[in-house]
């Protein structure tokens, strides 16, 4: 069954397995989570559970959300996210998901938006190739060419420079090193996109084998 | 106290001696073979200690039948079963790199008497 939680990354380590190798991890705020709706097959269309995570204020929620969370019988969350689900009988509205929904060993996908670079070239943007830097090249970290002369026009998906990062990107395959229920910490072996502090969704791996 | 900080604290070791670079210590290594788990001793002089927090490692060389091995180990590493001390090294930098330039009885490292 599909389960996730939202959560906050809070920056990298490296802890010491049982074994004594040593793990590079990411450190991640998973929960408390609030289930703050439950949709279902009849009512939406399709079965889903919509958390929310990290408080916010009622003066900085919008009034739409405001009634939202209201009805749910939640305080305002800042960042709130659906994870389909087969069923939705597990779960109650206004009910806590805490770290400890994983355990050691899960394997999760993790979602969360990529740093930003701004406006980048096409060697850092794309992995291109710079020309020699001396020898009076004059042609250092150029685009190049964009192609024939003869279709007289450049084609569709040209790599060019433009704005770099900033993406929705999951990374699928992150083990749990540890879970730490009573401060709600989840250290997931590897890197997780996005800055300190930025917002990401743990679900459970859509490609490892169920065991 | 932030919480990462909190993490890399609880790793910590705090039954190791007080120990560094000249001075000549046996470093009980956890060496685990299949099932087995037995204790190697690796025992040289320390010739720098690098980094700090869980990070922080240190490394051994010794000169084994004419050939300089050096060991790099994290020194909050759960696999240290102990490090013993057995001399004081009296040495002017931290770094002890000059050591692999020399054989003999030059590569020695003087020793330190307390006052």
């Amino acid at each position: 069954m599909a389960k996730g939680l939202l959560g906050k990354k809070l920056g990298m380590t490296q802890v010491f397995s049982d074994r004594g190798e040593l793990i590079p991890v990411t450190v991640i705020q998973a929960g408390p989570c609030v289930v703050v709706q439950k949709k279902t097959e009849e009512t939406d269309g399709y079965s889903a559970i919509q958390l929310g995570f990290d408080d916010q204020s009622e003066r900085r929620t919008n009034r739409p959300m405001r009634g939202h969370f209201k009805r749910a019988g939640v305080s305002p969350k800042k960042v709130v996210r659906e994870i389909r689900t087969q069923s939705v009988d597990d779960y109650e509205v206004g009910q806590v998901l805490k770290a400890d929904l994983f355990a050691p060993g899960d394997v999760v996908d993790i979602t969360g938006t990529s740093k930003g670079k701004g406006f980048a070239g096409v060697i850092k943007r794309h992995n291109f190739g710079r020309g020699p830097m001396s020898h009076g090249s004059m042609y250092h970290r150029r685009t190049g060419s964009l192609g024939a002369t003869d279709p007289a026009r450049v084609f569709k998906g040209r790599k060019m420079p433009g704005r770099m990062g900033g993406d929705t990107v999951t990374i699928s395959g992150l083990e749990i090193v540890r879970v730490d229920a009573e401060r709600d910490l989840i250290l997931v072996k590897g890197a997780v996109p996005g800055p300190r502090g930025g917002h990401v969704l743990v679900k459970s791996s859509v490609k490892a084998k169920a065991n | 106290m932030n919480v990462i900080d909190q993490l890399e604290k609880e790793q910590l070791r705090t039954d190791l001696p007080d120990f560094g670079p000249g001075d000549g210590v046996r470093v009980h290594l956890k060496v685990i073979e299949g099932e087995r788990e037995r204790i190697q001793v690796f025992e040289g002089t320390v010739i720098r200690r690098s980094g700090g927090g869980v990070r922080e490692t240190f490394t051994v060389r010794k000169v084994s039948q004419g050939i300089g091995v050096e060991r790099t180990l994290p020194l909050h590493s759960p696999r240290i079963a102990k490090i013993e001390v057995t001399r004081r090294g009296r040495v002017r930098r931290a770094k002890l790199y000059y050591l692999r330039d020399r054989v003999g009885k030059a590569a020695r490292v003087a020793e330190r008497h307390q006052r």
